[in-house]
């Protein structure tokens, strides 16, 4: 009984880890029109930690943007209140982040609202930013 | 009735301003209508005293040195999100990276 439960239990463990594993897998995944507006500048990171629209604004391009604005937001929501912080103080820190991560060629806003395209230093933060 | 030299019209007594003060208090007053000589002797001292302290605290003003205030030399910046504490910023730092990583479909 026991070394047949010690066969199947290895199999049932890994059929409960698949639906995670491939849910994870493809939460984890930008959305290629994010991606494709990230890459090509149309899109940006602000200091304030939400995404913004670099260049000519476009229906398709603002729906994309608000629909992460508006899931970023709630992380943020949920995040601050476990932290004990405000949406705004947590968004601004993740902002701090999302900025210094971004690649080259991708665009970010600096803290006087002028959109920079990344090169190769460091990107113009805000002075309170960390490290 | 005692008249205005020039206008002729019946002249009013006036009141010195001092005299005026007093009576609006309901002082008595001493003949001929001014304040009794004490009452008089103790307001020249009150006002002599008021004096001095106005005085003296102008002198202190113009010893105590000259208070410059000069326009600073960098412009003036207005920045967005002042309200934001940059302890605050480092303490969620690590949350934050943490965030950004289990998201990034959003991020």
């Amino acid at each position: 009984m026991s070394r047949f439960y010690a066969s199947v239990s290895p199999l049932m463990a890994a059929a409960l880890l698949v639906p995670f594993v491939t849910g994870t897998a493809l939460a984890q995944a930008r959305d290629p029109a994010y991606a494709a507006a990230r890459s090509g500048g149309q899109v940006g990171e602000m200091p304030t930690g939400y995404l913004g629209i670099a260049g000519a604004s476009t229906p398709d391009l603002k729906r994309l943007v608000d629909d992460i604005n508006i899931k970023r937001k709630a992380v943020y929501a949920e995040r601050a209140q476990a932290q004990h912080a405000t949406v705004e103080e947590y968004a601004f820190t993740t902002g701090c982040k999302l900025v210094a991560q971004t690649q080259a060629g991708e665009k970010y806003q600096t803290p006087d609202g002028s959109w920079q395209v990344r090169g190769g230093g460091a990107p113009v933060r805000d002075s309170r930013c960390p490290a | 009735m005692k008249r205005n030299r020039l206008t002729r019209r019946p002249a009013v007594a006036k009141a010195s301003r001092m005299d005026q003060r007093e009576t609006q208090h309901g002082r008595e007053k001493g003949p001929g209508g001014r304040l009794m000589p004490a009452l008089q002797e103790v307001w020249h001292k009150r006002t002599a005293r008021l004096g001095v302290s106005v005085l003296s605290l102008g002198m202190m003003a113009a010893l105590s040195g000259c208070i410059t205030v000069s326009a600073p030399d960098k412009p003036i910046v207005i920045e967005l999100n002042i309200n934001i504490k940059q302890e605050v910023i480092y303490r969620l730092a690590a949350d934050a990276g943490k965030t950004i990583d289990s998201n990034k479909d959003i991020f």
